[in-house]
């Protein structure tokens, strides 16, 4: 069943600020078949936490469809998209501050339930908590806690169970291991990949760790400085990166291990600033196969190989 | 050991336990740390939160904070300098001088209301007795030794992305050419490319001032990228140090394989994670055998018993775990 | 399956694992706050002698009934704190007026907290031109002496015992908006609070249910600490004969009334001008004590 979910158009957001218009999400497009993980990559600024909240409306976007089922989210009213939202979940990067501190464990959970009246008996609200819970792998004795009582593992999976509380349909994924330790980081990953398998979950994966979607996505977007520069099935994208800044992103992930020793393509500079940006390619000042026509216009997002699609005009 | 051997150590540390008493009760953050570091070597203190790696960093650096933290040692040495029984005064001079720390959140470990500059220039000016000038002309060369224009010392920390502030940092704590460096989790708060230039620096700056570094991590990538030595640490004990080699390709500790196997493979990626089942235990109330056996797949009845002591594999690795008591014991994990 | 159920019933019927709240947290933090401790057992005791007053205490003949016989006595041991120019017991009219300055001390930083919670919530929550508007109106407020502005009130209203409190109350409100629109924006922030709009609630019901007890621990300490100056507006406005009306004994207005005598008989405006102190004093310790309890940095 290969049926699109999510369909996003010409998405984009730009913050009002003091020095200019500063473009987090600059004219984005990709599709999103159920079932199936998005993997959303890139480094701090460009854009891909902002691209999840504006996906769920957390953050109105500037202009853009954002097509869930067929419908335009985005013409929602603001009742009509509280509606809408039981389909739509997050889970957060920080497992301290995702979750209200004054709460217990069993008012966080059966929050989602009961605002949305679900389930009205507080009896089986209770219960449905205490599945969510074993459905997480979270023990029953918890259910009275409060968040700060526990380590980041058990937090990061009571905000698994609060998204799934509503069995939504899309769960954006902003950064849900990045926080935990190593060994904590593979429980969580585990847990969403079973999941996603038994409720037939579709992921918007957002990380800056390649070899965490690597692991885990079908399809990897790679995002600079608000927009898509190479997308690509999982696989094509790690034996066949084409973008030099993909390429760069890709040798610079320290692998654990001594037999291999590869070639590292060393970027200069930092990321520019979103602000006021410049009509050429973005990462034009960064890469180190630029050459002149590069600075005469953003490039398209052209398909090369089927499903792989790259913004660079050297590559294509 | 002959003289000339024992000159050549840099950091020398028997016993080291240090707890914290606290309302809740003692948290035994480092309980008995053998570490020994010859120069020009880095060593990899690998862990996880709570390992009591940083801990044992700032005990290095006597830094550990009274009350609530209690420090016990038989015996701390930097470049054969007894530093357990100096004065606050003269630790001053050998914090910054001999030994010097990088921390992990560059954000938070520069002063926001002097320039780079006036930072860099600060240390060498008490350190080195350096004039005004002097010392702004030395801040200057560290500045475009970490690769950073020498124009720019005048700038004022919030000027500089996280990358460059992680550079800024570095140069402080080289400026005065310490003997030995500690680094915690110096990459973690960057970007993946901005980690691959940092550390690449760092490689560069160790040859170039043949110093000697602890670099505190979790992220056995960045050890594989810059260490010489690696010593795996749990709940306040070494478990595991050797070369690295000796731990990367030769690994024997449950722990270590369990690190690896939650990583996930970036030449296999249908391959499932292999996560080590459980959490650390309280470091409150710590197992009276090894601290890993409750989380540990190969445990038997006499890992619950008795806390393994270190025993030497080969002339340098060295490993705890009482399951290779048993000369047919072996863990899972072949070398890929 | 099976087991899980019966698991679960037993559970709910014995309530298992209840836990520390924060409510514990703070005292076991209060508790070891010497000054604190000092101000909370003071203030206790001060509540308690107001509210069992009427019990001790005949209040037409102990606390208003004249004795012209018995006028301007000094301390002794009938009188332990003298009489007024009346022939009143001090001691009983102190003792009554807790009642009175606890009273309006506390209702007027209710009345202040209904206001400013809701004023300085709104404004960190909804922003833009809302939360100009209220932050500009409160920098005027904060700008007149607030008892200018209580005095501005109670002409307008009218003298009387309620009015006073609302009038202390509205020109301290200025302080609740700012700590609450403060409290609010850095709460605003946190994911929890994104969490719920995800979740599909309302705003409104955000700012009650996640927003709001997240700052509560802010607006105690500074309604614990507010209440003092309320009870010193009060008296200010007592002593200007704009408070509670004669002749009920609150301490403001016993102050006013002893200030003719003050050089023949200072006891007179003594013993209300201590009372007064002791109970200020006794809240502001409570008071920084709650704060340094609340504050996670000060936690060992």
């Amino acid at each position: 069943m290969s049926e699109t979910l999510l369909d996003v158009r010409n998405l984009k957001k730009y913050f009002k600020t003091s020095r200019g218009l500063l473009h987090a999400v600059d004219d984005i497009s990709f599709s999103l078949d159920r079932n199936k993980t998005l993997g959303l990559v890139g480094e701090s600024g460009c854009g891909k936490t902002t691209t999840g909240r504006a996906v769920l409306r957390l953050i109105e976007p500037t202009s853009g469809e954002i097509l869930f089922e067929g419908k335009d989210i985005c013409k929602l009213s603001a009742n009509e998209m509280r509606k809408q939202r039981k389909d739509m979940q997050i889970i957060f990067q920080d497992p301290f501050s995702s979750l209200d501190p004054k709460k217990t464990i069993n008012q966080i959970i059966s929050e989602p339930i009961s605002e949305n009246k679900i389930i009205r008996d507080k009896r089986k609200r209770e219960d449905r908590v205490l599945e969510l819970m074993e459905t997480v792998g979270l023990a029953e004795r918890l259910i009275n806690t409060y968040p700060h009582e526990l380590d980041g593992g058990r937090r990061q999976r009571i905000g698994i169970a609060r998204a799934l509380a509503m069995e939504p349909k899309l769960i954006v994924c902003d950064e849900p291991v990045s926080a935990l330790d190593v060994s904590i980081q593979a429980q969580i990953l585990n847990l969403l990949k079973e999941l996603q398998e038994k409720m037939g979950l579709t992921y918007i994966f957002i990380t800056h760790d390649l070899s965490v979607v690597n692991h885990f996505s079908d399809e990897i977007m790679i995002m600079y400085l608000g927009q898509i520069v190479e997308k690509a099935p999982t696989e094509e994208l790690f034996t066949n990166p084409i973008h030099p800044y993909t390429k760069a992103l890709l040798s610079a992930i320290p692998i654990p291990s001594l037999s291999e020793k590869r070639q590292r393509i060393s970027l200069k500079g930092e990321i520019t600033s979103p602000i006021n940006l410049p009509d050429e390619c973005r990462f034009a000042p960064r890469c180190y196969e630029c050459v002149d026509h590069c600075r005469s216009g953003i490039p398209p997002l052209v398909e090369v190989n089927p499903g792989h699609f790259v913004a660079c005009f050297e590559h294509v | 050991m002959t003289n000339q051997e024992a000159n050549e150590i840099i950091l020398n540390i028997r016993n080291l336990k240090v707890r914290y008493e606290t309302q809740d009760g003692i948290v035994k953050a480092v309980n008995g740390v053998d570490l020994t570091l010859r120069k020009k070597r880095t060593l990899g203190l690998v862990g996880e939160t709570g390992a009591g790696k940083t801990t044992t960093a700032l005990a290095i650096m006597r830094l550990v904070p009274n009350p609530p933290g209690v420090v016990e040692c038989d015996k701390l040495e930097i470049g054969g300098q007894d530093i357990l029984s100096l004065p606050e005064h003269k630790l001053e001079h050998v914090r910054g001088n001999d030994v010097s720390m990088i921390f992990q959140d560059p954000m938070t470990a520069l002063n926001p209301v002097f320039t780079v500059g006036d930072q860099i220039a600060e240390s060498l000016e008490i350190h080195e007795h350096l004039s005004v000038k002097d010392a702004k002309e030395r801040a200057g060369d560290m500045l475009e030794l970490v690769g950073i224009p020498r124009e720019r010392a005048n700038e004022y920390p919030h000027q500089f992305s996280g990358g460059m502030k992680q550079r800024v940092v570095i140069a402080i704590a080289l400026a005065c050419n310490p003997q030995l460096l500690l680094a915690d989790e110096p990459t973690t708060a960057l970007d993946v490319t901005i980690q691959a230039q940092v550390l690449e620096l760092m490689n560069e700056l160790k040859e170039k001032y043949d110093t000697s570094m602890i670099m505190i991590t979790h992220d056995l990538g960045c050890v594989a990228e810059v260490c010489d030595e690696v010593a795996v640490m749990y709940a306040g004990r070494i478990v595991e140090e050797g070369t690295l080699e000796d731990v990367f390709n030769r690994t024997m500790h449950p722990y270590t394989e369990g690190l690896f196997n939650s990583l996930p493979n970036i030449k296999d990626r249908k391959a499932k994670l292999k996560p080590i089942k459980g959490l650390m235990p309280d470091p409150t109330n710590l197992p009276v055998g090894c601290s890993f056996a409750p989380r540990c797949n190969y445990a038997t009845d006499a890992c619950l018993i008795a806390q393994p002591q270190l025993r030497s594999i080969s002339q340098t690795h060295r490993i705890a775990c009482t399951a290779y008591d048993n000369p047919e014991f072996h863990i899972e994990r072949r070398i890929l | 399956m099976e087991t899980n159920q019966t698991n679960r019933s037993q559970q709910r019927a014995t309530k298992l694992y209840k836990k520390r709240s924060t409510l514990e947290d703070i005292w076991r933090q209060l508790r070891r706050n010497k000054g604190a401790i000092i101000g909370l057992i003071l203030i206790i005791v001060i509540i308690l002698v107001a509210l069992l007053s009427p019990l001790l205490l005949d209040y037409d003949k102990d606390v208003i009934g004249q004795n012209i016989k018995q006028r301007l006595k000094p301390p002794s041991s009938a009188h332990w704190f003298g009489t007024d120019e009346l022939g009143r017991d001090i001691l009983s009219r102190v003792i009554y007026g807790a009642r009175y300055s606890l009273a309006v001390g506390v209702v007027a930083v209710f009345v202040a907290l209904a206001f400013g919670i809701t004023l300085g919530a709104a404004a960190g929550y909804i922003g833009g031109k809302f939360e100009n508007v209220v932050m500009r109106i409160c920098d005027i407020f904060s700008s007149i002496p607030s008892v200018l502005m209580a005095i501005a009130v109670v002409s307008a209203l009218g003298k009387s015992t309620f009015n006073l409190m609302l009038a202390v109350g509205i020109a301290s409100t200025a302080p609740f908006i700012r700590v609450a629109r403060a409290a609010v924006l850095v709460i605003h922030d946190e994911e929890y609070v994104e969490a719920a709009r995800a979740i599909g609630m309302p705003d409104w019901k955000i700012i009650w249910v996640h927003i709001l007890p997240n700052c509560l621990s802010q607006i105690i300490v500074q309604a614990t600490l507010r209440v003092g100056s309320a009870i010193i507006a009060a008296a200010q406005l007592s002593f200007l004969g704009l408070g509670v009306p004669a002749p009920a004994p609150e301490w403001g207005s016993m102050l006013s009334a002893g200030r003719q005598y003050i050089r023949d008989y200072s006891y007179m405006t003594l013993f209300p001008g201590l009372a007064i102190m002791l109970t200020v004093l006794s809240l502001n310790m409570l008071g920084d004590g709650i704060r340094d309890a609340l504050d996670p940095k000060l936690k060992r």
